[in-house]
């Protein structure tokens, strides 16, 4: 079937799953802390409105819940605790350059070019009209754990991490028409209460060592190791 | 009829260096006008082509032949790339010849005469600027050429008459691949047509200038037709944004009224093309020219983003 072929909704939800992908290079990529917030809450925004789009063209109604969710929880509440927590630690104006963009963009690309390959085999299976997501949204759960890895700054791991959570949702949305709902609401409480411990955490650490730059931490041990 | 066919494409040639003036002149004013001035009439542009042309051209003494050249070859060069361009009609004989490779091939010969006719007097300001030219052009070309193999990959041609006519004869589809196409190739015109926030067209300033400071040495005609020559590869990259990402209303005959009226949809597309063009340039400051890789390398990421969503999200459906 060509894509001319697809009903205008589903054409939609490609549309918006591209750029979902695209949101997470942009989270990738963001220097100021507080642009890789908006990122992320983008993000969050386009995931609720593929899984509303799902819901009103798949018949899953139950989705229209998991996207209302999605929307108060990743797009307003989360963004928002994370703000004020940027606010309270006065990062507000903090940059945080990457070293090697070029090669960090390179990096994640190679990961997206490799998620479609790892998905090639479901895709020659007939599944879902949404099978194709799964490639993007495996792709968004390695961009994000790229992140997580590269990146030194306590809070943009923690959009990571959240990114890898965006990943997922979209994978089950788009694959399987969304997980159950206690799985949801089980996944969304520990997603927050991550959250509210992060942000404890980042009090502890800036306190502790006058950064949030995590490799510090490190750097600490050893220091405190040569002079023993 | 053919004879018909090559005069209609004779035309619409000379429509190109007939209207860049008038884009241009349409974007400055809209530009005073945001800016809170009056602005000089749309047609200012015209006038100071024609006080260019009846000026005397002044020449340096160390000047070689190529010097006096280049703005001929620049010129023409820009000129065949911009006649290629389907603008009221894809059925001409010239859309054989209208393939994007070629296209890009003639914007890089006339800006291979134009870095060496910058370095050929030995000034300072010369060779800085081809410098900066080949430094934003060395990056934006792999960024254009991305976002045109995107377009192919659906097309299943190079040729721009041909995506025209694809499109125009399938139903509308939404394509996320198109949609990055177009988001790559927009900052590549930008990059390449010298606007804000690479280079700014209305200054003169030692630090920051690209495009004057390899034009800085001349004066007269020469000055007139370099001058032409950017301003027709603005309207190039204006037509190509508007014919091929959203072909509607290009004539696929040669019926008059079909042309007349694929004028009108063009000019107004162009139009809102300026006045979007005149906005982001009002809102934005020019960055620094050690930004320009990373504005670039947006560029490609989102034109490899393009060809990875056809890939993945539009081939295997």
């Amino acid at each position: 079937m060509s894509l001319g072929e697809l009903p205008f909704l589903q054409q939609l939800t490609l549309v918006l799953a591209a750029v979902v992908l695209f949101t997470s290079f942009a989270l990738l990529e963001q220097a100021r802390l507080v642009a890789a917030i908006h990122a992320f809450a983008w993000q969050g925004l386009l995931v609720a409105m593929v899984t509303a789009i799902v819901a009103a063209s798949g018949g899953y109604p139950h989705l229209f819940f998991s996207a209302a969710l999605t929307l108060g929880l990743k797009v307003l509440l989360i963004p928002w605790m994370l703000h004020r927590l940027v606010h309270r630690l006065q990062l507000d104006r903090h940059r945080e350059p990457l070293r090697r963009p070029a090669l960090i963009t390179m990096a994640a690309l190679a990961l997206v070019i490799f998620s479609y390959w790892l998905v090639l085999p479901l895709v020659q299976q007939e599944l879902l009209f949404t099978r194709n997501i799964v490639a993007v949204s495996l792709a968004v759960v390695l961009i994000g754990l790229l992140m997580m890895v590269i990146r030194a700054q306590a809070v943009v791991q923690v959009l990571g991490f959240m990114s890898i959570e965006n990943g997922l949702f979209l994978a089950a949305v788009s694959a399987t028409g969304g997980m159950p709902l206690v799985v949801e609401l089980g996944v969304a409480f520990d997603v927050l209460v991550a959250m509210v411990l992060f942000g404890v955490f980042f009090f502890q650490i800036s306190e502790s060592i006058d950064s949030l730059d995590v490799d510090r931490l490190n750097s600490l041990t050893e220091r405190a190791e040569e002079e023993s | 009829m053919m004879f018909i066919e090559w005069l209609l494409a004779f035309v619409q040639a000379l429509l190109y260096v007939a209207l860049a003036p008038l884009l241009v002149g349409w974007i400055r004013t809209l530009k005073a006008r945001l800016q809170n001035r009056r602005g000089p009439s749309v047609l200012q542009s015209y006038r100071d082509l024609y006080k260019l042309f009846a000026k005397e051209a002044r020449m340096a003494h160390s000047a070689s032949l190529l010097f006096r050249a280049a703005p001929y070859i620049v010129f023409v060069a820009t000129w065949l790339a911009a006649a290629a361009v389907p603008f009221v009609t894809t059925s001409l004989p010239t859309a054989a010849m209208a393939d994007v490779i070629v296209i890009a091939g003639l914007l890089a010969l006339a800006r291979f005469f134009l870095a060496l006719a910058a370095m050929d007097v030995g000034t300072a300001f010369g060779g800085m600027g081809a410098s900066r030219e080949m430094f934003v052009s060395a990056l934006a070309e792999p960024a254009m050429l991305m976002a045109v193999f995107t377009l192919a990959m659906t097309a299943h041609s190079t040729n721009l008459a041909s995506m025209m006519d694809y499109q125009l004869f399938n139903d509308p589809v939404l394509r996320p691949s198109y949609m990055f196409a177009l988001a790559g190739l927009v900052l590549v015109a930008v990059a390449e047509t010298g606007r804000i926030p690479i280079d700014n067209p209305a200054t003169h300033l030692e630090l920051t200038m690209i495009h004057e400071a390899m034009i800085l040495e001349y004066s007269g005609r020469h000055l007139a037709l370099m001058e032409w020559a950017a301003q027709l590869k603005l309207l190039l990259y204006g037509v190509l944004l508007a014919n091929v990402f959203s072909p509607t209303g290009i004539a696929t005959t040669t019926d008059p009224g079909a042309l007349g009226l694929a004028l009108v949809v063009v000019m107004f597309k162009l139009a809102l093309l300026g006045v979007a063009l005149a906005i982001s340039e009002t809102v934005l400051a020019k960055m620094r020219l050690f930004r320009a890789p990373a504005f670039l390398n947006l560029a490609l990421l989102l034109t490899l983003l393009g060809l990875l969503s056809h890939v993945i999200l539009e081939v295997g459906v």
